[in-house]
């Protein structure tokens, strides 16, 4: 361990140095200041943290950065033996320390040597804003944005200058709409001015965003005895104004959202349909192993992932790729399997289909518990996958919905053109509206059938792929979806890709809208209902086929 | 379609277990049986099947020791198959055909709730070692979980505090059954004591399972943007954690902005998901596998040896179990016979050494006192105790913040016989 002094005077010689870069701006507080303010990180009391964490930002010191980043994701260590400050980093079973203003690596200890400096949320909060006014000058212009937005959260007094400084050097729009509104949300909360909080106000009633609605209800709020909590009464109505405005702009976002989020739960269901729509619908086969199918898609993305993760962690994020047509064939393969070893003998006898299938489905689960465990697989989200896309502040689509949304259309047009534009497919169809005729054209419809019931199978391994992006990889997994699938199918209409894709947007949207409403429980049995009494009325689904075959 | 599957499940596995235990009468006299009523096949299976091999190990280790009167304990295994009128048959077997003089069982209220008129009939012991919603006192079941005294309030009182972020509206998301919906109940009742108005309280069920949480979370958001500082108390049970999780993590809502406390998410739980973007939300336990300590790390090298994967975690539940398991054989030991009403009476203040430092006690309401710990997510998917109570607290069967609860009382040691009376009631035990 290097001495106290001899971490001094490494502090020295790096600033000199950062100094010779010009990389230390003028507000730059004196090192023992800093050295001080550091070591009050490791208070005990909250407060004391909290005066620590504000004095490192209102420094304006780079190298206060990297103490508060360590410290909000709990890198931030004291030392038992003397008690100071240190950044540490877990490497097996040693940490190795690094002074926490040079970075200069310390030494190497065990864990039993020093204590974590705990942070909870509260204390997150108040780091992330300090955070926020040392990366306002970053280059990244993303670290600047989120910078900004989190300067808007924290909002304390100090944060004005800085930003009147940051926005002077801004070029980047977005970046200096976002500081824009944090400058109005810190002079709104500290200025003293009223004109300056009106000029605020009126800055901040252009964005929509949840958090100014947050900040604007705050100030238009009235406390227990009904009196207004804002005394200035210019600045309340302006508010007052700004907000009613800022609702029903919120009210539009949140139809918009109402209805991606229906289109998002369609697609889900479509996925896990439209394997079926091709056994059931085309085939006619009742297969309650259609859900384990998925499953199995769903345990194969995990395996390629674990691959990935023990082979080329680098590429992780492709292994969605490569699950795509692994766990078609894996999907594909247990289906043809099904078909040859159970299903062909079957042809004809609906009920005992759905009997065979459904032992099946069961000894698949049993199979995949034994061998996987009953528990959670983890199965990662490539980093395109996580996250959400911001079309407007107040409008949040997240990536991995948009994604399903994306694959569901593509597959759903894949097997269309399957069907429609090949041999293959057209072998499909001549199977399937006349077996006999086929057959006599010299078509192999034993063998159609099996890769018919592939296609179908493989089908539902790729909407395992998606499913395990969103949802439990367990043995459970294909239970949950089998209901909803051959609901999308019998409503959209049997047989007709194009009734399971309107079945399934259909069923999604409606769900959605009514689940704000009424909840998730009732808009579901709401749902089941409302399918029961239209299949009443139209048995053969929206989109019912018509012909000899299918009439017969 | 899913009952019957389970129905067939359930009776292969006791089919076969009938077999096994047929099989073994000839040294029935010389063992003490203990039964297992624990899920494993089924929705509950992922959690309750650690908690068979809990008890699987501590019987073992028991045996190891010497055994109990003399004798070798040996465990009776059973899967009611998370079906919950075949946990009340299975508990009848247990006890009527098997003799066992225990049983060590249940995870969910409602399958409790299906064993309870089976335990009180014919009279045995049942130790449920999960948190519960409470309102309920039985002779003859011992609650080692926690009741909501023991975790829901606390970790509100937490949120409420200037520490946990001063939170003025409130979430709460359950999973559509009994132990949410009277969780919430209560806690309804205790904020509106602490002067929140309904207008700052959100209530939403969503069923067992659900995986689109996409709208929830987005009205969660509209809810907080009204200008106080908002937080969710979770009671959401069993898988649905996980797309609930993932989809916080997508829509961007940080631990500092709403914080999400927990229930029911244990060690277990976060196994099976990416805890990266959670750092910070919250749960309430009287037991993380993270605090430090001798009597933890012991157990948690036993556990690791018994199961043979040092990857496995352990949880709560683990840790009442092992409590209410010892609890158990220290009473056997103190009557001297396995007799019910004996051992129930030598249980009344029994202590067992926590886990996490301090003393478990068992009390004559049936509860325990435990200590209350809150824990933040790690990127490790362990759990940072961020905040203990100063020591135990007396679990507490009738809530205090529900009038007609508040009342009620729970006493059954020699000779009252009352679980839930207002004044005492003298009497000789019913047979």
């Amino acid at each position: 361990m290097i001495t106290y002094l001899g971490r001094l005077r490494i502090c020295l010689v790096l600033s000199m140095l950062l100094s010779g870069f010009g990389g230390l701006p003028a507000l730059a507080a004196d090192e023992a200041t800093l050295e001080k303010t550091v070591a009050g990180l490791a208070a005990n009391g909250f407060d004391d943290k909290i005066s620590a964490i504000e004095a490192l930002g209102a420094s304006g010191d780079k190298r206060a950065g990297p103490v508060l980043e360590a410290m909000v994701e709990g890198n931030l260590y004291t030392v038992k033996s003397d008690n100071s400050v240190v950044i540490g980093e877990r490497k097996g079973n040693v940490y190795i320390l690094r002074a926490p203003l040079t970075l200069a690596p310390v030494a190497e200890v065990s864990s039993q040597d020093i204590t974590k400096i705990r942070v909870n949320n509260r204390l997150r909060g108040i780091i992330r804003g300090a955070l926020g006014g040392l990366v306002l000058m970053s280059d990244d212009p993303a670290a600047r944005r989120r910078a900004a937005d989190d300067v808007f959260k924290a909002r304390t007094m100090e944060m004005g200058p800085m930003l009147d400084k940051a926005l002077a050097r801004e070029s980047d729009a977005t970046v200096r709409t976002a500081m824009e509104r944090a400058l109005a949300a810190v002079n709104l909360t500290h200025a003293t001015d009223s004109a300056v909080r009106i000029d605020a106000v009126k800055t901040l009633a252009l964005d929509a965003g949840p958090d100014t609605r947050a900040l604007l209800s705050q100030i238009a709020a009235v406390d227990g005895d009904g009196k207004p909590v804002e005394a200035d009464a210019a600045v309340r109505e302006a508010v007052v104004e700004a907000l009613d405005e800022l609702e029903s702009r919120l009210a539009f976002l949140h139809g918009v959202e109402g209805i991606f989020q229906g289109i998002s739960l369609g697609s889900v269901l479509l996925l896990a349909a439209v394997g079926l729509a091709i056994t059931f619908g085309v085939m006619g086969v009742i297969n309650m192993a259609h859900g384990e199918l998925v499953m199995l898609g769903a345990y194969t993305t995990f395996a390629v992932q674990e691959v990935f993760r023990n082979s080329f962690p680098g590429l992780f994020d492709y292994s969605l790729l490569v699950a795509i047509p692994a766990a078609f064939l894996v999907s594909a393969l247990a289906g043809v399997g099904i078909e040859r070893g159970v299903i062909r003998y079957l042809y004809g006898r609906p009920l005992e289909t759905l009997l065979a299938t459904w032992g099946i489905s069961l000894v698949l689960q049993q199979t995949v518990r034994t061998i996987f465990g009953p528990t959670n697989r983890e199965v990662g989200n490539p980093s395109w996958m996580s996250g959400s896309l911001e079309i407007t502040n107040g409008l949040l689509l997240t990536y991995n919905r948009i994604w399903i949304i994306v694959f569901s259309l593509l597959v759903l047009g894949l097997i269309a053109l399957l069907l429609k534009r090949t041999t293959f497919g057209l072998r499909i169809r001549a199977v399937t509206q006349n077996r006999e005729m086929a057959a006599s054209m010299g078509i192999r419809t034993g063998m159609t059938d099996a890769m018919t019931f592939g296609l179908g199978s493989g089908i539902a391994g790729m909407a395992g792929v998606a499913l395990s992006q969103i949802d439990n990889v367990s043995p459970n997994l294909g239970q949950a979806y089998i209901i909803d699938s051959f609901m999308v199918v019998v409503f959209g209409g049997v047989g007709n890709l194009w009734g399971t894709l309107v079945g399934a947007f259909t069923l999604g949207i409606v769900n959605k809208l009514l689940e704000p409403e009424v909840g998730a429980v009732l808009a579901k049995i709401l749902v089941l209902v409302a399918i029961i009494l239209f299949i009443q009325k139209r048995p053969r689904g929206l989109f019912a086929l018509r012909g000899r075959a299918i009439e017969s | 379609m899913g009952k019957i599957s389970r129905y067939i499940k359930g009776a292969t596995i006791a089919g076969a277990l009938a077999g096994v235990t047929l099989a073994a009468p000839a040294q029935a006299q010389d063992t003490i049986k203990v039964g297992v009523l624990h899920s494993l096949s089924g929705t509950m299976a992922i959690s309750e099947t650690t908690l068979k091999d809990t008890v699987l190990m501590l019987v073992d280790d028991l045996n190891k020791n010497g055994g109990l009167l003399g004798k070798k304990v040996e465990a009776v295994v059973v899967d009611p198959a998370s079906n919950w009128p075949l946990f009340a048959e299975k508990a009848r077997e247990l006890i009527e055909k098997e003799k066992v003089q225990a049983v060590f069982g249940c995870w969910t209220s409602v399958s409790r709730k299906s064993v309870l008129p089976v335990f009180e009939e014919l009279n045995s012991m049942l130790f449920y070692p999960v948190q519960y919603e409470g309102e309920e006192s039985s002779r003859n079941v011992f609650y080692t979980g926690a009741a909501p005294n023991q975790q829901a309030i606390p970790a509100v009182e937490y949120l409420m505090g200037e520490e946990g972020g001063a939170a003025k509206r409130w979430v709460l998301l359950g999973t559509d059954y009994v132990y949410p919906r009277t969780t919430n109940k209560i806690l309804r009742a205790f904020l509106h004591s602490k002067g929140v108005s309904d207008d700052d309280i959100m209530e939403n069920y969503t069923p067992f399972g659900h995986s689109d949480w996409q709208t929830i979370v987005a009205d969660v958001k509209k809810f907080a943007s009204a200008g106080k500082k908002t937080a969710v108390v979770s009671t959401i049970n069993g898988d649905a954690n996980v797309p609930f999780y993932k989809e916080l993590g997508n829509q961007g809502i940080k631990a500092e902005d709403i914080p999400v406390v927990a229930f029911s998410v244990g060690e277990e739980e976060l196994a099976g998901l990416d805890t990266g973007p959670l750092v910070g939300h919250l749960a309430a336990w009287n037991y993380f596998m993270s605090v430090e300590g001798e009597a933890n790390s012991a157990f948690i090298k036993k556990w690791h040896a018994f199961i043979k994967d040092p990857k496995r975690v352990t949880n709560d539940p683990m840790e009442a179990t092992y409590i209410g398991f010892q609890m158990w054989v220290q009473a056997v030991k103190q009557a001297g016979t396995t007799d019910v009403d004996a051992v129930r009476q030598a249980m009344y203040g029994q202590t067992v050494p926590n886990l996490t430092g301090g003393v478990a006690v068992m009390n004559t309401n049936h509860h325990l006192s435990k200590p209350v710990l809150i824990g933040e997510i790690q990127d490790n998917g362990q759990f940072d105790t961020v905040w203990k109570t100063d020591g135990e607290v007396i679990g507490d069967a009738w809530s205090d913040f529900i009038p007609e609860s508040a009342k009620l009382t729970a006493d059954w040691t020699y000779p009252w016989v009352c679980g839930n009376c207002e004044k005492p009631k003298y009497g000789m035990m019913m047979q």
